[in-house]
């Protein structure tokens, strides 16, 4: 295969239901190079992916693997032809042993029967070639993740990859398990084995990677040398904005039209598990604080710690000057938190429901007597929030699934103003909503905080932040790592807080 | 992505025939089935008629009930007829003397009632425990006094038949104030009771909330895990009553037979009448119509010389025709 590259993918199409996720998206890896793969929340890096692999059928483009026409119809198919992939969950049989994880799907076999002892010393050799060196006749879930994952390698090499493909490989390993990750990498990469390496934490790649293609919006909007592109071109790649030409104004978020009142609620060095670090921020009554990072920087993971889905490990909390120890969502109720989570579908909407009882799902203590629901009061708040949101439906008792996405996150948004809270957390509150109501989502946020509402906001759009914002923490990898305010909220200084996890001009602001 | 899928249903506007079967179509089928016994079942329209056909049902709808509950926030209750077995053991045990000799009757008949549905309501919330607190999945939760139950209940008993003629007792199952069997006002009761709750009380909309979107319900500060225990515990109750009923009717109590199949007879008859088997939509009044449904096809199947053989399949047809038109409905 002398110089050509290993694999080329051009111009690749994919649509789902008519909605393009890959658009012309191209991707080349070169023979025994790692190449980072990176972009932001549906840039289209896992269709692409799946496209390879065959586990999605292509709608157009090309794929040519080691120069030939390269067709397969199944993840299965595409490792037997060399290409493997080690999924971020590990795809193994976890009460297995480790020898049958490695070997499944090629058994030695001698006289028709299963060769044991052959497979075991099979086992062994691939992962002490790693320096590995464990008991693999005991069953797969015996061993921490990371020796899940290399043994999840050591079964790509067996299977003779050419290319691996790892999809964030190190979200849920400790750093000396990460080092021991990329030892193999290394080695991969010298016996000729190439890596498309997906990741969000830009150290790693910078440290292990030879080139990085960066996706957005379904396309390749980039292809560099490593050492050729600073993690600032990096991140601005990633999140399409353009450090030279500052645009307009791009959402509808108009500045504070008060001062931040008092400080409603405090967080001091919170960690928990991996994807939290150490994270501090505050939030004042009239005020949206906005929480900026890439993906995996830790900011709907710290959200949950603050509604009391998880617990933290480590770190404070208050409410009002008071203790915040929540050990379930109610907790956090009852001290007067709302949480529209990003995940509509699955932690939103009671989709059987109506409008108005989904609306007064968080509130029914308050509008019931003696256990029972005052209809009354029920549709009377459906009707005030209906017209307030300004929620296009049929009317209270209209089923809520049946109503557009911008309308169902109205109904959820209503749900939390009527219990009348202090703080309302706020994650992806505008993600999948068409452009108009996106708008308008934007100036109720406004006019709640206003009003006096305290708002902590996370969001992925670089200008919903910015624009938004009235004081914006930027997270990286788990660490709150700059705090801007005021005049000193700029895409350029988030990005280089997000891409750095500084900021030279972030010092000034604080001082 | 799948946002723009959930968008405005284009059907909605238009009459879709099966969305209005799917919504009225045990109505209808009742109605067709009482025009049709008008018309070729000899002496139907007769009070004699109307009590063996409430009598019959009442039990399972009493535990139907119940079960409309359990499944309403997504789970099932598989041991509702092994706690009947237990109930129906345990009264005669009482108030026949075979633990304490008696005393007063009417002071035995009370606590033998008490103690009967107070223990069946114990091993219902024993099953809300499992399912709440240790994430057993519901089928596999009540599997257990599923199996377990009926044992439970021959061991009471020694695995003998109670026979007994107490009239304080079999009032249940036998009085008639008014001319209305003591069971049909009980069933009444219980419907009426739990249709009401359902629909207009906080723990209704959390039983529904609980069993459309958990996550949600519990984002939202719903104690879905209290829910779940009470859910439970409500279908112990009523399954209770209903093995009391049983064993009032047939002045003897069996441990085999006591409640035999009733679990699936209480499901055929929410999934009949409109409930959703997944959870988070959930009819009583629906249950009621399904019930009286699926008995009121064995009675004509049976008045017109159908053997219950072939009426049983009858039976399994329906059940297949109601889910089918419950996934069309909910698909458009």
């Amino acid at each position: 295969m002398a110089d050509g590259p290993l694999l080329s993918m051009i111009g690749i199409e994919k649509r789902f239901a008519g909605i393009p996720a890959l658009a012309g998206a191209s991707l080349e890896i070169r023979s025994g190079e790692v190449h980072a793969l990176i972009g932001q929340n549906g840039a289209g890096k896992s269709t692409m992916i799946k496209v390879l692999t065959g586990y999605h059928k292509r709608d157009g483009g090309e794929v040519l693997f080691g120069g030939v026409p390269f067709e397969v119809n199944s993840p299965h198919q595409a490792q037997k032809s060399g290409i493997s992939t080690i999924y971020q969950e590990i795809n193994l049989v976890p009460f297995r042993s480790v020898t049958e994880n490695i070997c499944l799907g090629r058994e030695a076999r001698r006289f028709g029967m299963l060769d044991w002892s052959a497979m075991h010393a099979e086992a062994e050799r691939l992962l002490e070639a790693f320096g590995i060196n464990i008991n693999v006749r005991r069953p797969l879930m015996d061993f921490n993740t990371a020796t899940q994952q290399m043994v999840a390698i050591a079964r790509a090499i067996g299977f003779s990859a050419r290319l691996v493909i790892m999809d964030e490989p190190t979200s849920s390993l400790d750093e000396g398990e990460v080092a021991m990750l990329f030892k193999v990498i290394r080695r991969l990469k010298a016996d000729g084995v190439s890596v498309i390496f997906v990741s969000h934490k830009l150290d790693e790649l910078y440290e292990v990677c030879d080139r990085v293609t960066i996706m957005r919006d379904g396309r390749t909007v980039r292809t560099a040398d490593m050492d050729q592109i600073d993690k600032l071109e990096l991140v601005s790649a990633m999140l399409g904005r353009d450090l030279s030409k500052v645009e307009g104004h791009a959402t509808a978020f108009t500045g504070a039209t008060r001062e931040a009142g008092e400080t409603v609620f405090v967080a001091q060095h919170l960690a928990a598990a991996q994807a939290v670090q150490d994270v501090s921020f505050e939030v004042r009554r009239g005020e949206i604080v906005g929480f900026a990072g890439l993906l995996g920087a830790g900011r709907t993971e710290t959200a949950r710690l603050v509604f009391g889905m998880d617990q933290a490990r480590a770190g404070t909390m208050q409410v009002e000057g008071g203790p915040h120890v929540p050990q379930r969502p109610s907790d956090a109720i009852a001290a007067g938190m709302g949480f529209v989570t990003e995940d509509r579908k699955h932690e939103g909407i009671v989709p059987e429901l109506s409008v108005a009882e989904n609306m007064s799902l968080a509130l029914l203590p308050s509008i019931s007597r003696g256990g029972v629901v005052s209809e009354s009061k029920q549709r009377e708040l459906a009707e005030r929030f209906i017209k307030q949101l300004g929620i296009k439906c049929s009317g209270p008792n209209q089923k809520i699934r049946d109503l557009s996405g911008g309308n169902q996150q109205k109904v959820l948004l209503a749900r939390w103003l009527a219990t009348d809270p202090k703080l309302l957390i706020l994650d992806e509150p505008t993600r999948g909503i068409d452009v108009g109501a996106k708008g308008e989502i934007q100036r109720l946020i406004r006019q709640m905080a206003d009003r006096g509402l305290a708002v902590l906001m996370i969001s992925s759009e670089l200008e919903e932040v910015v624009e938004g914002a009235d004081r914006v923490f930027v997270l990286r990898e788990g660490r709150s790592v700059a705090e801007l305010d005021g005049d000193g909220i700029s895409e350029e200084r988030v990005l280089g807080a997000m891409a750095h996890g500084h900021s030279s001009e972030t010092e000034q602001v604080r001082a | 992505m799948t946002e723009t899928l959930s968008g405005q249903s284009p059907a909605g506007r238009f009459f879709d025939p099966l969305d209005f079967l799917a919504r009225y179509g045990t109505v209808i089928a009742l109605a067709l089935l009482l025009v049709f016994n008008l018309i070729f079942t000899r002496n139907f329209a007769t009070l004699q008629t109307l009590n063996v056909n409430l009598t019959q049902v009442c039990t399972i709808v009493i535990v139907a009930v119940g079960m409309t509950m359990v499944i309403g926030t997504g789970g099932i209750d598989l041991s509702v007829g092994s706690i009947m077995a237990i109930s129906g053991a345990l009264a005669p045990m009482i108030f026949l003397g075979t633990i304490v000799p008696v005393g007063n009757i009417y002071l035995w008949v009370a606590a033998a009632i008490l103690i009967a549905v107070g223990a069946a309501t114990l091993l219902g919330l024993f099953n809300g425990w499992l399912v709440a607190y240790f994430r057993i999945q519901p089928i596999v939760a009540t599997l257990v006094l599923f199996i377990a139950g009926r044992g439970i209940a021959q061991v009471l008993t020694n695995g003998n038949l109670q026979v007994f003629r107490v009239p304080e007792f079999q009032w249940i199952g036998l009085g008639r104030p008014l001319g209305i069997p003591v069971q049909v006002i009980i069933m009444m009761a219980i419907v009426l009771l739990a249709a009401w709750c359902l629909r207009r009380t906080v723990f209704g909309r959390s039983i529904l909330a609980t069993g459309g979107n958990e996550r949600a319900a519990e984002l939202a500060g719903i104690p879905v895990n209290r829910v779940k225990l009470a859910v439970y515990a409500i279908s112990g109750f009523c399954a209770g009553i209903a093995g009391l009923v049983v064993v009032a009717i047939n002045s003897a109590s069996d441990a085999n037979l006591v409640g035999l199949g009733m679990e699936l007879d209480a499901i055929a008859a929410v999934a009949v009448g409109g409930t959703l088997l997944s959870g988070g939509k959930a009819t009583i009044i629906g249950t009621l119509l399904g019930a009286l449904t699926i008995q009121l096809v064995r009675y004509t199947l049976l008045a017109n010389g159908v053997p219950d053989a072939a009426a049983l399949v009858v039976k399994a047809a329906i059940i297949v025709l109601a889910v089918w038109l419950q996934q069309q409905g909910r698909a458009r």
